[in-house]
C-alpha cells in the first residue's frame, strides 16, 4: 500500500541559542498537525525521531521529545545515519506504516549543534573519518569534500568557479526562504575570495552548523485522504551505504551510496532522472551538489560543472536543484536536514512554494548524504 | 599495545593489527595478506573482506605509488592547530590499497595528481613520547 505525507512542519534553522532541543522539536510537529486535515496528536501512533546524539548535552534524545511534545505512551524510536539520519528515520516510519505496525508516524529530524563548546566540536570534527588510519593525520569534514574536488577537478576539468557557482545559485534561492539561516544573495566574487578552509575548498562553499527541525507526518492510503486533500506519496525510497573510509571506495569523483540508492528509488517509482521536476539534493559543500547532479543522473558523469555553468539546476533549467538554499542557504541542523528536504518537496508539488515555486511540478526528490558518502537516502515523491 | 605510538593523537590503541606499529617503529611499512584467498590490504586488515576468514600474515608495502589527490587544511581540528595549514594526500600504493598521510618535503607547486610518490615511515622527534607516521615524498 502506498505511503503518503499528509503534514509538514519547518521551524527557523539558524542560531537557536533561545530554545532547547526538544523546545526546537515543538516548533515543527505542532505546524504539522495543523497543516495536517482533521488530525489530532492523539491519532499519531509513534514518533520517530532523526537526529545525531553527539552533539547534545542531553542523552537518550527521543525520551525528551516525546514527553515534550506529549507523545507518551505511545511508540518512539532514534533513527541515526550522521547528516543523513532525518531521512533514515522517514525510511523507518515508512517500514513501519508499509508492515501494518503503525497507521499513523510524526517524524521529527531535530539538531542543536551550537550546545557544545568550539572546543568539543573541534575535538567531534577530528573524528569524521577513519579514526585508526585517518584522523590522525588531521583529517576533517571540509578536508575529506577537498579530496573529492581535487579529484574531480583533475579528471573532469571543474573548477573552482563553477564550486562557487553553486554557493551564488543556492544563496540566491535561500534569499527567498524564510526559514533558511541566511537570507542574503551572495555574489561569485565574493565566494571565491573567501578563505580557504582545506584548498580548494572556501569558506563560502561550506554549509554551516545550524540549529532547528522539521517534521513530517506519514500515513497509509487509506487513512490518507482523510488527512489531506492532496498527499504527497512516497514512490520511490533508495538506500545504500558506502565504505567509511575513501581509501576503500573504487574512486573519489563520485559517492557510490548514492548513485545506488537513486538506482533503486528511480526503480521503485519507475520514474527516470529527466522526469525529475525538483529536487533537494545535500550540497553540505558546494561540490557536493556538483557530484549530486552526477549521481543522480540529472547530466552525464564529469558534467556537473558544466550543468551549474549552463544554469541547468535553477528554475527554467533541466532540473531545478536546492530552490529552498539548500544546506548552503538554509545551515545544516544534521539530523533535521533530510526532514527540511522533505518538507520542501511536498509544498513544491503541493504547488505552496511561493517565489521559488517550479510551475506544475508533480515528481520531485531528495537525496540526503551521511557523513562523507557512508550512507544515502533518495526519495521520490509524487503528487 | 603498541599501536598507540601510531599517530600524532592516537584515537584506538587497541587493534588485531598492532604489530603494523612495531613494524613502522623498525622503518617498514607493513600490510597484511589474508592467509587463505591471498588478498591483500592497505590500511591492514585482521579479518579478510572478500572470504571472512581471520588468519592474516603481514606483508612489506614498497612505499611506491601514485598521489591520487591532496588538499591542504587551514581549519584544522583539536591536536592538529599547532601545525596548521598542512598538506594531506590519497596516494595509490603500488602493491593495491591506498594510504592517507601529510604530504612531506614537496614543494607546493609541485604537488600534482598522479605525480609517482613514496611513502616514508618516521617518528616525531621534537615530542619526547614514541609518535610515528609517514610522509609522502617525492620517489
Amino acid at each position: 500500500m502506498r505511503v503518503g505525507i499528509v503534514g509538514i512542519g519547518h521551524g527557523k534553522f539558524g542560531n537557536r541559542s533561545d530554545a532547547t532541543v526538544q523546545e526546537l522539536a515543538f516548533e515543527p510537529f505542532k505546524q504539522a498537525i495543523d497543516d495536517a486535515k482533521n488530525l489530532g496528536r492523539e491519532d499519531i501512533d509513534a514518533l520517530v525521531v532523526g537526529s545525531v546524539p553527539e552533539y547534545h548535552m542531553q542523552r537518550s534524545l527521543p525520551g525528551v521529545v516525546a514527553e515534550y511534545v506529549g507523545m507518551n505512551p505511545k511508540s518512539v524510536w532514534l533513527t541515526e545515519a550522521a547528516c543523513a539520519s532525518g531521512s533514515a528515520a522517514i525510511r523507518t516510519a515508512y517500514m513501519s506504516i508499509k508492515s501494518g505496525l503503525h497507521d499513523i508516524v510524526a517524524v521529527i529530524g531535530v539538531q542543536k549543534m551550537r550546545e557544545l563548546s568550539t572546543e568539543e566540536i573541534l575535538a567531534l570534527m577530528g573524528r569524521v573519518g577513519d579514526v585508526q588510519w585517518e584522523s590522525i593525520f588531521g583529517t576533517t569534514f571540509p578536508g575529506y569534500y577537498a579530496l573529492y574536488a581535487n579529484r574531480h577537478m583533475h579528471e573532469f576539468g571543474t573548477t573552482k568557479e563553477q564550486m562557487a557557482l553553486v554557493a551564488v545559485k543556492n544563496h540566491f534561492y535561500g534569499s527567498m526562504n524564510p526559514y533558511a539561516f541566511f537570507q542574503k544573495e551572495v555574489s561569485k566574487d565574493r565566494v571565491m575570495d573567501s578563505d580557504d578552509v582545506a584548498s580548494p575548498v572556501s569558506v563560502f562553499d561550506c554549509c554551516a552548523n545550524a540549529d532547528g527541525a522539521a517534521c513530517v507526518i506519514l500515513t497509509n492510503k487509506k487513512l490518507a485522504k482523510k488527512f489531506n486533500d492532496t498527499p504527497i506519496w512516497l514512490e520511490g525510497m533508495g538506500s545504500a551505504s558506502a565504505q567509511m573510509s575513501l581509501l576503500r571506495r573504487p574512486n573519489l569523483v563520485e559517492i557510490p551510496s548514492a548513485v545506488e540508492a537513486a538506482k533503486q528509488a528511480y526503480e521503485q517509482a519507475k520514474v527516470k532522472p529527466s522526469e525529475i521536476q525538483v529536487a533537494d539534493v545535500h550540497d553540505c559543500f558546494t561540490i557536493a551538489e556538483i557530484m549530486a547532479y552526477e549521481n543522480l543522473g540529472f547530466c552525464e558523469k564529469g558534467k556537473g560543472g558544466k550543468f551549474i555553468e549552463e544554469k541547468q539546476s535553477y528554475i527554467g533549467g533541466k532540473t531545478p536543484v536546492n530552490v529552498d538554499g539548500g544546506l548552503k542557504a538554509k545551515g545544516h541542523p544534521v539530523g533535521a536536514t533530510g526532514l527540511s528536504m522533505t518538507t520542501e518537496i511536498v509544498k513544491q508539488l503541493r504547488g505552496e512554494a511561493g517565489k521559488r515555486q517550479v510551475t506544475g511540478a508533480e515528481i520531485g526528490l531528495t537525496h540526503n548524504v551521511g557523513g562523507i558518502g557512508q550512507y544515502t537516502f533518495v526519495q521520490i515523491l509524487r503528487r | 599495545m603498541p599501536f598507540k605510538y601510531f599517530g600524532k593523537t592516537n584515537f584506538t590503541p587497541y587493534t588485531k593489527v598492532d604489530k603494523f606499529a612495531d613494524y613502522l617503529h623498525k622503518g617498514k611499512l607493513m600490510g597484511t595478506k589474508c592467509k587463505k584467498c591471498g588478498e591483500i590490504y592497505f590500511p591492514p586488515r585482521a579479518d579478510c573482506l572478500k572470504c571472512m576468514d581471520d588468519s592474516f600474515e603481514w606483508i612489506e608495502f614498497s612505499g611506491k605509488g601514485t598521489l591520487n589527490s591532496f588538499t591542504t587544511i587551514h581549519a584544522a581540528p583539536k591536536g592538529f592547530d599547532d601545525i596548521a595549514p598542512y598538506t594531506i594526500g590519497i596516494v595509490d600504493l603500488l602493491e593495491g590499497g591506498r594510504l592517507l598521510a601529510w604530504i612531506g618535503d614537496i614543494p607546493k607547486d609541485e604537488i600534482k595528481n598522479d605525480m609517482p610518490v613514496k611513502v616514508v615511515p618516521r617518528i616525531f622527534e621534537e615530542i619526547p613520547e614514541i609518535k610515528l607516521y609517514y610522509t609522502i615524498e617525492k620517489p
